[in-house]
């Protein structure tokens, strides 16, 4: 293993090359900007276009395209970049094409727009939130197999500390697997045949007059549930004999894991819970990690979103109480105060005094 | 006059209706109203392509308008794009795969309303595809509803009293925008009116695809169609108000050829 200082954006677009991403699209917008710079600069040399849209519909369009003749594609943006492909996002996901989004978002208040599909129509992408660059690194080669293997987008869900700090990581070529063979892949070879392929977010078939959304729709939800069992992942530390549990997403997880951790040398008995995948939600696994504890304080750095899953996995098991909340500094960009251990650790303590506090009464 | 001999068989045998068919369409219904341009187009692109050898290589980028019904008789691979994206994902399919011929069909709203600066773009960077463009001037799938083409004068569901420019503003000629970009090789426009409009076009699609496949700049060809359900005409009447309101418009003709800029009827 060779390890190199390597700043996050860097290290995104190396492993998305590695993991063999060959058609890359992006409009600048601060902090997904560097990821877009990063393929600019390797992809062609790796035998892969990196096309400098103008638009940011007229990028995830034209990952769209390549991702129908089979090859491995991505693009991103922030949040508000994000929105605008959202319409596409949505067809994409109907049209069963392996899209690779990674979201550069400007801090934690885009939870609902990745998670709950973001688009119109009944769909999901699944979430992979890496807690610092170096999973960042194994969350890219997983989101390509996972794409590939689902026929279905999926997000890596980073920020601005994700793409803007520097960490020593390993990103020596890996051995990939052998990519699934695409038969749905257009290549022109059935032309004539009367059964050429429609790459469809419609449910349409050849030859067959009119749609048939129900039957389509249907399919795709049993596609969705099977997801949900097989992919949630997730991220526990001192659950077992915990009073209390602090529960946060990302990057932001990095400082209360680091908290916790002190608190519990110093005898707290405190636990950490981080859902890996955002979707779908670890829904078990939480229940699992949080039985017994008096309470659950969920940090995270908005008004309160992933607090909604995390109530509807503990099903009144125990309350879980907001302690994060909105924290930006001037720029926008979701690094705020709030980001800060000292500040982190009065929060856990005040918390955590309450519940022991109600306990011994 | 000459008389048919009929105490032999016939030196052919008798033509059936699929002898005809071209092979890149399967022979089934589709939706689209009597008297609707849009069929004949696409045949028309469709019979090139063919003759070109050019039908184990074609891939397409199709819009949303009237002319998605006739995807299920399409035999060409295809994405079904959204309104408005297909030059964006034409874009994807031909960077990923040089050696195909890629083509996209869209409407005036998905164009000219809701895409048009994808088609731009993608002219502009000169992608290597061939765009085209069935122009009624109303968004037909709808039931006729003013569209960026709309002519001046034309009745609408939303002009009732016809286009008017100081309230709904004028027309767009796609011809006179794509024309000067550097990266647009091929532009023309045709119509389907007539047998000699019929050939023309498909003239037309085939120095389109000659400019994809010697790789000099985007192809673009709009093809005037007939709309009579989007403009409460009986069907026969469609080609002549489309020769009458459109045409003066939108001139049929060449305007770029291998790069060069041309004037039609000049």
């Amino acid at each position: 293993m060779s390890r190199e200082f390597v700043e996050g954006a860097e290290a995104l677009a190396r492993a998305a090359i590695d993991a063999g991403c060959r058609f890359f699209a992006g409009y600048p917008m601060t902090p997904f900007t560097e990821v877009l710079d990063h393929m600019a600069e390797k992809l062609p040399a790796a035998g892969g276009v990196c096309i400098n849209a103008e638009s940011e519909l007229e990028a995830v369009g034209m990952a769209w395209g390549a991702l129908a003749t089979g090859a491995r594609a991505a693009t991103g943006s922030v949040g508000q970049g994000l929105s605008l492909m959202q319409e596409s996002f949505s067809e994409i996901t109907r049209a069963e094409l392996p899209l690779v989004v990674f979201n550069m978002a400007r801090g934690q208040s885009d939870y609902f727009q990745s998670t709950r599909g973001g688009g119109h129509g009944d769909y999901y992408h699944i979430i992979l939130c890496p807690i610092d660059i170096h999973e960042a690194i194994d969350h890219v080669h997983l989101a390509f197999d996972l794409a590939d293997h689902w026929r279905n987008p999926v997000q890596i869900y980073g920020d601005y500390l994700l793409g803007h700090t520097w960490e020593s990581v390993d990103l020596s070529p890996r051995p990939s697997a052998p990519l699934p063979p695409k038969h749905w892949a257009l290549d022109g070879s059935l032309n004539g045949t009367g059964r050429a392929r429609n790459i469809n977010s419609l449910g349409m078939t050849k030859g067959a007059k009119g749609i048939d959304p129900e039957s389509f729709w249907n399919r795709l939800q049993g596609k969705f549930r099977r997801i949900q069992s097989a992919e949630a992942r997730i991220e526990t530390e001192f659950t077992e004999d915990a009073l209390y549990i602090a529960a946060a997403f990302g990057t932001a997880a990095k400082f209360v894991r680091h908290v916790v951790r002190e608190m519990r040398r110093e005898g707290y008995r405190i636990g950490y819970v981080r859902p890996i995948t955002l979707w779908p939600f670890p829904a078990d696994a939480f229940k699992q990690a949080a039985r017994g504890v008096r309470e659950v304080g969920v940090f995270e750095l908005n008004g309160g979103q992933m607090i909604e899953d995390v109530r509807l996995s503990l099903l009144g098991d125990a309350p879980a109480v907001s302690i994060g909340g909105i924290s930006s500094d001037t720029s926008g960009f979701g690094v705020g105060s709030l980001l800060n251990t000292a500040r982190i650790r009065e929060i856990l303590e005040r918390n955590y005094a309450r519940v022991a506090a109600r306990r011994a009464a | 006059m000459s008389v048919i001999d009929t105490t032999r068989p016939p030196s052919e045998p008798a033509r059936q209706k699929w002898d005809t068919r071209p092979k890149l369409l399967i022979d089934g219904d589709h939706d689209l109203c009597p008297g609707c341009g849009e069929p004949i187009a696409l045949r028309c692109m469709l019979e090139v392509i063919d003759e070109m050898g050019l039908s184990q290589s074609a891939i397409g980028a199709v819009g949303i308008g009237c002319y998605t019904a006739l995807t299920s008789l399409l035999d060409t691979d295809m994405v079904q794009c959204l309104h408005g994206r297909a030059p964006s994902v034409a874009t994807g399919i031909k960077r990923m795969r040089p050696q195909s011929l890629v083509y996209t069909m869209q409407g005036d709203g998905d164009m000219v309303n809701e895409g048009l600066q994808e088609i731009i773009h993608s002219a502009a960077r000169g992608e290597s595809i061939t765009c085209l463009l069935l122009n009624n001037g109303v968004f037909g799938e709808t039931g006729g509803h003013m569209t960026a083409t709309t002519v001046i004068g034309q009745r609408t569901k939303n002009t009732l009293e016809g286009r008017d420019a100081a309230y709904h503003g004028h027309p767009i000629s796609m011809t006179d925008l794509l024309t000067p970009l550097g990266g647009v090789g091929y532009v023309a426009r045709s119509t389907v009116t007539t047998a000699r409009d019929i050939q023309r076009t498909r003239r037309y699609f085939r120095k389109a695809f000659e400019t994809q496949v010697a790789g000099k700049g985007l192809s673009f060809v709009e093809v005037l169609t007939m709309c009579p359900t989007g403009w409460f005409l009986p069907v026969q009447e469609g080609p002549s108000y489309l020769n009458e309101t459109m045409s003066p418009v939108f001139r049929i003709g060449e305007f770029k050829v291998d790069g060069q800029i041309f004037t039609p009827g000049a």
